[in-house]
């Protein structure tokens, strides 16, 4: 069995009003020097393949079809045996 | 003429739709659940707001997937009126078969309350009862309302005349102000505001019954055509 961890985040030319906010909440905290948050989905799928390249080409298939929104988001994942 | 309201999982605001057709503009209406995969004995499909499929992964993200999507999507492409309201529209965003995508509303806040709207276009089969420029009060109610698109797509919506509503104080973050596109061809029509809540004086508005009764209107006009 394989396992995929799958990051997504808005594309950079895309403003991200939650990234914003905590930015501004941990800089109200006194945190100082932060450049910049990004918010994003964090996404573990489990899922049996012949070997890693067949898998890594059905999560990629996966995030193109659903789990991202090309239009406002961009992907990238890890796939490891377990 | 006969409307169809599609239901999902979540839908919220299809008895609504529903009351606005069948007993404001007294024509008949029937639900379709999302299971369904025919339209043929429609004229207008409405995809109601609500919270389809809890909002999971994106709005409207799993709904697309839903059965009855594909039958819609070949409804709309063979020129059948479809309106998307609020989540409907957020539907047809992801279905492709509108232009661009929604974020979060930039103040991060649910926000429910009537909005001022700018009619920016006039020669859609959603909005003819409408004079050029009326400002009308429909009232909005979403947390995804933020509108995005790039700037080559913002472009070709302007030059094909697709904004056909504009918030006149803008309260999401939405890109140039947009509240409701349609189509290239004009037979598909998305808004975030809820027309079917603004439908009657006792509501608190009926500017929103104007883009039923311009429907009715189209599709008369259509009916008689030989």
């Amino acid at each position: 069995m394989f396992q995929a961890e799958i990051k997504i985040t808005l594309k950079k030319t895309v403003a991200d009003p939650q990234g914003l906010t905590v930015k501004h909440a941990l800089e109200s905290l006194d945190f100082k020097g932060i450049n910049g948050i990004r918010m994003g989905k964090f996404i573990i799928v489990q899922l049996e393949a012949k070997d890693q390249a067949q898998a890594e080409v059905e999560v990629s298939s996966m995030c193109q079809k659903l789990l991202a929104n090309p239009i406002i988001e961009e992907f990238s994942f890890e796939v490891k045996k377990i | 003429m006969k409307f169809g309201v599609v239901v999902f999982p979540g839908s919220n605001c299809d008895q609504d739709c529903f009351y606005a057709v069948n007993d404001l503009l007294k024509q008949p209406v029937e639900y379709i659940w999302h299971k369904t995969t025919k339209l043929d004995q429609f004229e207008a499909i409405i995809l109601p707001g609500g919270f389809s499929y809890g909002d999971y992964l994106r709005t409207g993200a799993i709904a697309r997937f839903s059965p009855i999507m594909e039958a819609v999507i070949k409804y709309a492409r063979s020129g059948g009126l479809v309106i998307g309201i609020c989540n409907g529209f957020q539907i047809l965003l992801e279905a492709g078969l509108l232009p661009g995508a929604m974020l979060r509303n930039t103040s991060l806040h649910f926000i429910c309350k009537y909005v001022e709207l700018k009619v920016e276009n006039t020669a859609t089969p959603f909005t003819s009862e409408y004079k050029p420029g009326q400002r009308v009060r429909i009232p909005i109610a979403h947390n995804e309302g933020n509108y995005y698109i790039d700037a080559k797509g913002l472009r070709s919506l302007k030059d094909n005349q697709q904004i056909v509503f504009r918030y006149t104080a803008n309260p999401n973050g939405s890109i140039d102000d947009i509240a409701g596109i349609v189509n290239q061809e004009g037979n598909v029509l998305g808004m975030m505001p809820h027309p079917e809540r603004s439908s009657e004086k006792d509501l608190g508005s009926s500017d929103g019954y104007l883009v039923f009764t311009s429907m009715l209107k189209w599709l008369k006009q259509k009916s008689i055509k030989p």
